[in-house]
């Protein structure tokens, strides 16, 4: 815990190294007054109303909030894979205009690797359709980034004969092969075992440690944004609104103000209504 | 004792813990034991398949023996004896290849025209209804149904039995893309997008690999209507510039009350399609769709 308290006020510093110059710390990534609608075969639904919120360099930024909060919306506006009806989402200052390689998503959905791919093709596919690598040398980044998960014995297996945790582990792999500017996970480890989603949150922390990329990570678990995040996001269910930005060091730590941890503030935040109208509440 | 009736169930007595110590149990005789010959044989498909042809020719036999009527059931030997010496005088491969060349190039204009109207049908919305509103017209028509049209159209040749035959695959292949494309799952198709594919890439990138156990069924349905239909064709009239196919061949024989050689005929379409169904279309399976865990 005490190497995850270090570790987090490292990334902070990368962005407050100048106070009296605020240009230094330009947000990567910047979403401003984002109202994001969409229509099913009935009904216009407001997944999030007016959400803003800077992600900066090296940050993990963890958007967090109960199901119906549009989280998910949020990284599919990021990922360019829907306009906003209101506000502009930017990306190093320029607005986002559809997908692209430089936000690669990882989804919760097993199926996110091709099935007629090896692992290693997986990578390679990626590297090659996007035009950043060719041949030799796709190969050989693929290679890199399928050790650095520990999946070296299974480069050349179908992704079918892998379990749930290590497909999660190749996508991971195959979105940090991008060196994308922002990597986005859309609760990646939410359909993993309680052992398995632990030893990934480590396993993601460690990779995070080596190459310190910016991760935007949405989750509806408290004790996976408290572990994950640097800076967590909490969003209100129908619409998503922002509810509050707090900061994490990684060690649940109790804030000095209320005497609370920092789940049980989070856990009251996102709850307070059920609390107050005596519904029983749940983690 | 506890009363089941009673609401209050009191907690049972509590239970020591068990731990075992030193080493566990070895004497459970083997884990894994390799199963006898038989077993083995008999868990094989095509061995119990085999056994099963074995039976069939038996019966065949027997009852065509009894019956002693060549004309109507020649035995299985005769039909058997018919079979090889129609091929040692080359007469038989030659009509097997004539329907095999035509058949193909029926099937490939179908299956070109197929992925355009899928293609056409995954852009555009008026595409999609275009081929929806043609494959359920279409689909229930047998393209032999088209011959007697495709005679005038065409004339007496090869090119009314690739129309009909065009006929035969185009919709059913069409049908079974398309509802393959539309089930490739919301998660793949962002995953292409996200890594930059659009168009036509995206197509053949995502859309045709994911849609792929579909496409292989469409493939395999196209191709037994196109059998079918090839030889009822040939059938009804199979000889274009003195080359016959198969059809014709049964045809021919029957005028002249050869009939273990129409059994030969109806043998040889047997075997021809059971070539492509298991050989062909079997591999190509084995190598894509199972190897690659979308189909057991």
């Amino acid at each position: 815990m005490a190497a995850m308290t270090e570790r987090s006020s490292v990334s902070l510093e990368t962005c407050r190294v100048d106070p009296l110059n605020a240009s230094t710390c330009e947000p990567l990534l910047s979403v401003s007054g984002v109202t994001l609608q969409y229509k099913t075969k009935q009904h216009l639904v407001t997944a999030t109303y007016r959400v803003s919120f800077d992600v900066m360099p090296s940050e993990r930024y963890v958007v967090l909030g109960p199901s119906g909060c549009g989280k998910s919306t949020i990284l599919k506006a990021i990922c360019g894979f829907m306009q906003p009806t209101e506000g502009t989402i930017k990306l190093k200052g320029q607005p986002i205009r559809g997908p692209g390689p430089d936000r690669v998503m990882v989804f919760q959905e097993f199926d996110q690797l091709l099935p007629w791919k090896t692992v290693k093709k997986n990578v390679m596919f990626a590297l090659e359709t996007s035009g950043r690598l060719k041949g030799r040398s796709a190969e050989e980044k693929a290679l890199e980034v399928i050790s650095k998960v520990n999946l070296t014995k299974f480069a050349d297996s179908y992704p079918h004969t892998l379990s749930g945790g290590m497909k999660q582990r190749v996508a991971i792999a195959r979105a940090l092969a991008m060196e994308p500017d922002v990597l986005l996970m859309d609760e990646p480890f939410a359909a993993l075992d309680a052992l398995t989603r632990r030893h990934m949150q480590d396993e993601l922390m460690q990779l995070w440690e080596e190459t310190r990329f910016t991760v935007l990570f949405v989750t509806h678990s408290i004790p996976e944004a408290v572990r994950i995040g640097s800076r967590i996001l909490l969003l209100s269910p129908h619409p998503g609104q922002v509810k509050a930005e707090l900061n994490s060091d990684g060690s649940d730590a109790i804030d000095p103000a209320t005497g609370l941890r920092l789940s049980e503030r989070i856990h009251r935040m996102l709850f307070a209504d059920q609390i107050e109208s005596g519904v029983p509440v749940h983690d | 004792m506890i009363d089941a009736a009673s609401p209050s169930v009191a907690p049972p007595p509590p239970r020591p813990e068990y731990i075992h110590e030193g080493p566990l149990n070895q004497d459970f005789g083997v884990v894994e034991e390799p199963l006898s010959l038989w077993e083995r044989l008999y868990d094989n498909g095509g061995f119990r398949k085999t056994l099963l042809l074995i039976a069939i020719a038996a019966i065949w036999e027997i009852y065509a023996r009894q019956l002693n009527n060549p004309l109507l059931v020649p035995t299985f030997f005769e039909t058997v004896r018919a079979f090889v010496s129609a091929i040692a005088s080359g007469e038989l491969p030659d009509k097997a290849v004539n329907s095999v060349r035509l058949l193909l190039q029926g099937y490939a204009l179908g299956l070109a025209l197929a992925l355009a109207f899928t293609m056409l049908a995954m852009m555009t919305r008026i595409g999609n209804d275009l081929l929806e509103t043609l494959t359920s017209m279409f689909n229930p028509l047998p393209s032999i149904a088209l011959l007697p049209l495709a005679l005038i159209w065409f004339g007496l040749g090869d090119n009314s039995i690739i129309f009909v035959l065009v006929h035969a695959v185009l919709w059913a292949a069409a049908l079974n893309a398309h509802s393959g494309f539309r089930s490739v799952s919301n998660t793949l198709r962002m995953v292409g997008r996200n890594y930059g594919l659009a168009g036509t890439r995206f197509v053949f990138k995502i859309l045709i690999p994911a849609a792929f156990p579909s496409i292989l069924t469409g493939l395999k349905i196209g191709w037994a209507f196109a059998w079918r239909t090839l030889i009822a064709a040939e059938l009804v009239f199979g000889a274009s510039s003195g080359k016959g196919g198969l059809g014709w061949f049964i045809y021919e024989s029957k005028n002249m009350l050869d009939i273990p050689s129409v059994f030969a005929g109806l043998f040889s379409v047997i075997l021809i399609g059971l070539v492509v169904e298991n050989l062909i279309f079997r591999n190509l399976e084995i190598a894509t769709v199972r190897k690659w865990g979308m189909q057991n």
